[in-house]
């Protein structure tokens, strides 16, 4: 009889092994949906974990995906570790597309190069406001975080929406929902000629370092730390909750609207209904399979940057809906919150006394 | 006059997708469990029963299939934090977050196919009287299905010994355990039913409130539904009440757009969003009460014997 015991203390061995667990369920669940659905299993392998891959142009796309995944997550990661759970990262990012994007629309061709710098700081802004309104209410009138951040993400989307419908449309764009294309010199710098990754990834791994740094070498990554995980330790120490829960948010905020506005000013070009494609809510997977470490994030960004592009792949290759990516990444943090359990408990077969087996195996 | 009674008309068929949701959330709630993945299974569910309801026509078979894929999902989230102790609020938003693209996977065959006439449900005479007629008499049963299940989950909460135990592990599962009680099979007997009512829920939604199947149509009813126990102070007649007040404000939100008022649309789209949000900080700032109505052991595992 299989039986969970508790082991004296957490086993380091399995906060590695736990996503690495988690992704061979993923995949073995994968195969299995293929095999189901009458796919060949081998083709969806390959387009989820070779393809995204096999090129220089392969890795750029993985970039270009991976920076707002690891902006956005390691701002949550820093939440989670101060048990502040913020999952309205998604509203945070469409006001720092929109906040960038308001600058961006005035900017001509002649603009100095420097508008980029405002365009990115008004993300920052813009992110950092949205969220300083759960952070407000939490602290203030003891507002669930979780319920307020996610409800802005849908009040997000309406302002977006109301802002590319209405005053900010284009009044050239045929009456489509878009803001006019932004100019010339609003493009964060690519990287490489003819390859869409931007100077934006580079923000973003610096961001990484800035993030372990904070967390593992500054005093005040400590206090997010305890602040979150044992209020009354950190009251004891002289540490505010309080100063945990407005850091916390406030840094998440600017990330979120700051990978908004690298979109923004990126890829995108331009502000349409589209702008939220759900990265603020991937960066929460990314983060927990990141162990809520930058390192481990930066990882988990390219393999869910994998996922989204895999799920493209087999949308134009193999006839296969592209809302697969969501299965998998559902999956993913299902299966690794499951092999969690491995950190605090082993496994054991007992052989059940006859007298105890009508408990059954739920030690 | 009449627009009245028909807003009236909608405002409890809006509310009762809440209430449904809100009471199962509830029940779950009152064992000790949050289960944020309520978005996640109605949207499952509401795909789920519109297929359900596309194949078979029938609007029975719809709500037990919705039902099914409900408690489905719920048991696993059941297993994983009940069993596996891993944390209530990750699990749940792990369920969400699968909800939504499952949902939107398996839906997909779905976003053409429409429902067949949808049969009208008229209490014979009552449904007659003018004003009241139309505004109360012509409902969907599932709307007295939604006040049937306020009233008797009050009652059993309140009145009944298995009710008892219910709010017993909720508040306390280290005694309940002590007595006797199979603490981890309650809590995943409440966990399931909860998760049946979101799906009743979520086949609700789209088998006859809208009737349509588009991905994501939801829309953040199972969060506001999460809300809503809160709101309710975890009291079943609240949380109709308080469904029905939401009720009313999506359904104001769609007779003011009708009305041609000079509002931008998207700005009453916001309405029930922002709703919630002004109720929640009216309803938690005040800390102390919140505590005292709040099941003790809420969102805390529980693992007998350390």
């Amino acid at each position: 009889m299989l039986r969970l015991e508790t082991r004296p203390a957490p086993s380091r061995t399995f906060v590695l092994a736990s996503p690495l667990i988690a992704l061979a369920v993923t995949v073995l669940v994968g195969v299995a949906l293929f095999v189901l659905l009458g796919k060949d299993p081998l083709m969806g392998l390959r387009m989820f974990f070779w393809e995204p891959i096999k090129s220089g142009y392969a890795w750029s796309e993985i970039g270009v995906k991976a920076t707002p995944l690891m902006l956005i997550a390691l701002g949550l990661a820093l939440c989670f570790r101060a048990n502040v759970w913020n999952i309205g990262a998604e509203g945070q990012y469409i006001l720092g597309a929109v906040f960038a994007g308001g600058i961006a629309m005035h900017a001509t061709p002649d603009s100095p190069r420097a508008i980029v710098v405002a365009i990115l700081l008004a993300g920052i802004v813009g992110g950092m406001l949205w969220a300083a309104v759960t952070a407000l209410l939490r602290d203030r009138f003891n507002a669930n975080e979780i319920l307020v951040s996610l409800m802005l993400v849908y009040v997000a989307e309406m302002v977006l929406s109301y802002l590319v419908y209405g005053p900010w449309k284009d009044p050239a764009g045929y009456n489509f929902p878009q803001t006019v294309t932004f100019a010339k010199p609003t493009q964060v710098p690519k990287l490489f000629d003819g390859l869409r990754v931007n100077l934006g990834l580079v923000i973003a791994l610096l961001a990484v370092v800035g993030m372990s740094v904070f967390l593992f070498r500054l005093f005040r990554g400590f206090q997010a730390l305890v602040g979150g995980q044992a209020g009354a330790a950190a009251r004891y120490a002289g540490f505010s909750s309080r100063t945990a829960l407005w850091t916390a948010l406030l840094a998440s905020g600017g990330l979120a609207g700051l990978a908004g506005a690298l979109e923004a000013a990126g890829p995108l070009g331009q502000l349409t209904p589209y702008v939220p494609v759900g990265y603020g809510f991937a960066a929460i997977i990314v983060a927990f399979v990141g162990r809520l470490n930058p390192l481990g994030i930066v990882f988990s960004a390219v393999l869910m940057s994998m996922f989204y592009i895999g799920g493209e792949l087999a949308q134009s290759r193999m006839q296969l809906p592209k809302s697969i990516t969501g299965v998998f990444q559902g999956l993913l943090l299902f299966s690794l919150l499951a092999s969690d359990t491995l950190i605090h408990y082993r496994l054991r077969w007992k052989r059940a006394a006859p007298a105890a087996k009508a408990t059954g195996a739920t030690a | 006059m009449n627009e009245i009674a028909l807003l009236i008309a909608a405002t409890l068929n809006a509310g009762t997708v809440l209430a449904i949701a809100a009471l199962g959330l509830l029940l779950n709630e009152r064992a000790g469990v949050v289960n944020l993945g309520a978005e996640g299974m109605m949207l499952v569910a509401a795909v789920v029963g519109y297929a359900a309801a596309v194949h078979t026509g029938s609007d029975i078979v719809a709500f037990g299939a919705g039902a099914l894929a409900g408690a489905l999902l719920a048991s696993v989230f059941g297993l994983l934090v009940i069993w596996l102790n891993t944390n209530q609020y990750a699990t749940g938003l792990a369920l969400s977050l699968f909800g939504v693209g499952f949902s939107a996977f398996i839906g997909q065959p779905y976003t053409r196919e429409r429902l067949s006439e949808r049969a009208q449900f008229d209490i014979p005479v009552l449904s007659d009287i003018p004003f009241f007629g139309p505004a109360l008499f012509k409902q969907h049963p599932m709307v007295w299905v939604a006040i049937a299940l306020t009233v008797l989950l009050t009652w059993w909460l309140q009145r009944s010994r298995s009710g008892l135990v219910l709010r017993a592990i909720g508040e306390s599962p280290e005694s309940a355990h002590a007595l006797g009680y199979p603490v981890r099979l309650i809590r995943l007997a409440a966990v399931v039913a909860g998760g049946a009512l979101c799906g009743v829920a979520g086949a609700y939604l789209s088998t006859v409130y809208t009737p349509l199947w588009v991905e994501g149509m939801v829309a953040g009813r199972g969060w506001i539904a999460l809300a809503l126990t809160t709101f309710a102070t975890w009291r079943p007649v609240r949380v109709l009440l308080g469904a029905y007040l939401f009720g009313g404000v999506t359904m104001l939100q769609f007779h003011l757009q009708g009305q041609g008022v000079e509002v931008p649309s998207q700005f009453l789209v916001m309405l029930p969003y922002l709703a919630t949000i002004v109720v929640l900080v009216l309803i938690s700032s005040n800390a102390a009460w919140i505590r005292a109505n709040m099941p003790a052991s809420l969102g805390k595992p529980f693992a007998p014997g350390g």
